[in-house]
């Protein structure tokens, strides 16, 4: 066993955990706005796998990654948009209603993919970007600062997104719509207002997740995110909330992602036992989902449709 | 908009509106089908000949609309006491397991005997993988939307590492091909056959299953502790109804129905063995999730939940014929699948809301009918508002928000 942890193979899985984990995290602080102000979006998947789509059909006919990028994002805002419409205007069951949008996207990016493109042709992938100095350092560098620019700027988010949360009025409408709708809507919030804009966000994070995820595989194909969207929203249980847990969440599902890829390549895992470790994130999220339900509390109006006065 | 109804129009209604969504989602389709080149009209009819036009168009309805059934039951039980099951999925998979290895350990045995002992298999099977997510909600406080779409990836997994190895049939590795599937099973474990070659006895298992749920629902104890806890938690356990335990028996039941689905699927299958392509949809054909549809349409009652059944698997038989015959890609039927879901459960408020405007009709006192709207608002919208005092109705309007 010692010959396979070579500090090579480590500093590989480091590198392909923070890739692997930028999808989930971006997809996850979206879903945390949404969740934050009381909606629970199921779709992501879904938008995950339109934005994927788009994306990457972008690239494949522009040869622009950031304009892949931007497409995926647009066709995730107008996801997160129609969405909004299902969970708060008509009032659907959020528990229902999203995979609804799921198998939509599920069928929708295929269909798209086998009328448009048909074989899968290889596309361009995000250069990667080295920050000056920080890079050389041995070790260090290869794993945390020889990635692509969206990598950082996804980890740059997550402050960011923090201090929109706490900081800013949005965010305390956004809290206060999740917690307490009726007293946020007698001090003149617009309950239905907070919910589309986070909705929006969040639809939009998705798409980008998915832009993402398919611009740095250099690929699309059906179900190119295997479930990576339910993950997503997991994530943000596993993180309370908050989105500095959800990083750390989505770090440990990008590693043990990683890790066992690479024990597959590695050959270490026999090629029986590949399902079993497949079984690995699932079973660590119910795991989690134990331990947080002990210590945190859901936004006390997810998933119940504003209705005035009620 | 206002509409002067009847409590008993509205109740027709009512139970109209989720088939208005269906055709709304089907509205949606025929652009798509138009936006693929194809002609909608030529589509929907072959849709409806593939569904129904013929003795073996019928009798695959019926055959698809049977695991619908089964799950549509059991989606009912679980949202009457107020829990959402997406897990029908997993469920079905793990019941199809449990059944497949019924058949394959246990020993030879007269049909009379072996065809019971499997489908009971898959009833502990599903009932297993509902009972998890119960018993986590009930007592550990874990959300089941999520513990049970993780216990659908888990069961797809558990799925294909059982038929890849283990359960695999041994010719497939003779031949080397591998192929992700069990050896035929036992033929004293073959669903009987009712009618014809294809015919078995799985619809009139799940018809049997529908009215026993029905009656559990209505005429036992059990199903009045299931129904008061779904309406309100509070009043349960104020009530003395030990509101964990028939939390988790609500999704126990669930899942153990969704079980039989998977069981019924695999010994009414025509190949007789389980096969996977890697997902939960290559094996329940999606009918873990359909089946919430089937019971939405059938409106959460078990009995309509039957007729739901029938009619939505005549969607899924007739959406495979319209996809061949205007030679469009498989995928479309999953997004419009897709539609269908959220057209049905957007639609499902207002089912709910013109329904519960008729018991309140009978049992409320009404409010001052110089009540303007915007007092209704204030003392209690929705179901109130809704049952303004003149017996008017309005769709569109939520209020002033």
């Amino acid at each position: 066993m010692s010959e396979v942890f070579t500090t090579a193979v480590m500093i590989a899985v480091v590198a392909s955990a923070i890739r692997l984990a930028v999808p989930l995290l971006l997809a996850s602080l979206g879903e945390t706005f949404g969740q934050r102000s009381g909606v629970l979006n199921l779709g992501v998947d879904g938008i995950m796998l339109l934005g994927a789509f788009t994306g990457y059909y972008t690239v494949l006919k522009t040869g622009n990654v950031w304009l892949g990028l931007l497409t995926a994002g647009i066709v995730g805002l107008f996801l997160g948009l129609a969405s909004a419409v299902i969970a708060v205007t008509l009032k659907a069951e959020q528990g229902i209603s999203g995979i609804g949008v799921y198998l939509f996207g599920l069928g929708m990016s295929d269909l798209l993919f086998q009328k448009l493109v048909g074989t899968p042709i290889p596309i361009d992938t995000f250069p990667a970007v080295n920050i000056p100095l920080l890079a050389d350092i041995p070790y260090i560098g290869e794993m945390f600062f020889q990635h692509s620019l969206v990598i950082y700027l996804a980890f740059a988010a997550i402050p960011v997104a923090t201090f929109v949360m706490n900081k800013t009025t949005f965010g305390m409408n956004i809290r206060a719509v999740g917690e307490y709708p009726d007293a946020a809507d007698t001090l003149g919030v617009s309950v239905s207002g907070v919910r589309y804009a986070t909705e929006i966000i969040g639809g939009t994070l998705a798409g980008l997740a998915g832009g993402v995820l398919a611009i740095t595989l250099g690929i699309f194909q059906q179900n190119l995110t295997n479930g990576a969207g339910f993950i997503a929203i997991a994530l943000v249980y596993f993180g309370a909330w908050r989105p500095i847990g959800i990083m750390i969440g989505a770090l440990l599902f990008g590693f043990v992602n990683a890790l066992v890829l690479e024990l597959k390549t590695l050959e270490i895992i026999p090629r029986d036992l590949s399902n079993i470790a497949a079984m690995a994130p699932a079973i660590i999220t119910i795991l989690a989902l134990v331990f947080v339900a002990r210590r945190f509390r859901a936004p006390s109006a997810l998933t119940k449709p504003f209705t005035r006065g009620k | 908009m206002s509409i002067n109804l009847s409590s008993k129009q509205r109740r027709y209604l009512a139970y109209s509106i989720p088939v208005l969504a269906v055709f709304a989602a089907l509205l949606f389709g025929a652009i798509m089908l138009v936006l693929l080149g194809a002609n909608p009209f030529e589509g929907y009819s072959e849709m409806f000949i593939g569904a129904f036009g013929s003795g073996d168009a019928l009798i695959a309805t019926l055959l698809k609309a049977t695991p619908l059934l089964f799950v549509g039951t059991g989606i009912v039980i679980a949202f009457r006491a107020g829990v959402i099951n997406i897990g029908a999925e997993g469920q079905m998979v793990l019941g199809g397991l449990f059944a497949t290895m019924a058949a394959l350990y246990l020993p030879e045995m007269p049909a009379v005997i072996m065809v019971p002992l499997v489908l009971i298999a898959g009833v502990a099977g599903g009932a297993l993988w509902g009972w998890i997510p119960g018993a986590l909600k009930a007592y550990y406080r874990v959300n089941e939307i999520l513990s049970t779409i993780m216990l659908n990836i888990v069961a797809v997994q558990l799925m294909a590492y059982l038929l890849r190895g283990p359960l695999i049939d041994p010719a497939e590795i003779e031949r080397g091909t591998r192929i992700p599937q069990t050896a035929r099973l036992v033929e004293s474990a073959d669903l009987p056959i009712l009618f014809g070659d294809r015919l078995h006895i799985g619809p009139v298992l799940a018809v049997l299953c529908a009215i026993a749920t029905y009656y559990l629902l209505w005429r036992t104890p059990l199903g009045y502790r299931l129904r008061a806890v779904g309406l309100s938690e509070h009043a349960a356990r104020y009530a003395g109804i030990p509101v964990r335990r028939t939390i988790a028996l609500a999704l126990t039941l669930s899942g153990a129905l969704a079980g039989l689905a998977g069981a019924v699927l695999v010994f009414g299958s025509e190949s007789h063995r389980m096969v996977t392509d890697g997902s939960t949809m290559g094996f329940t054909g999606g009918a873990g999730f359909n089946g919430i549809v089937a019971a939405l349409l059938g409106g959460l009652h078990p009995l309509w939940t039957i007729p739901a059944s029938f009619l939505f698997g005549g969607l899924i038989v007739g959406g495979q014929a319209l996809q061949r015959a205007v030679q469009v890609p498989s995928a479309l039927i999953v997004a419009l699948n897709g539609l269908v879901v959220i057209f049905v459960v957007a639609a499902d408020r207002y089912r709910a809301k013109l329904l519960a405007v008729d018991t309140r009709e009978q049992t409320s006192t009404e409010p001052g009918s110089d009540d303007d709207p915007e007092d209704h608002a204030a003392t209690g919208m929705g179901v109130v508002h809704d049952a303004a005092p003149d017996g008017t109705h309005s769709f569109d309007q939520e209020g002033p928000s």
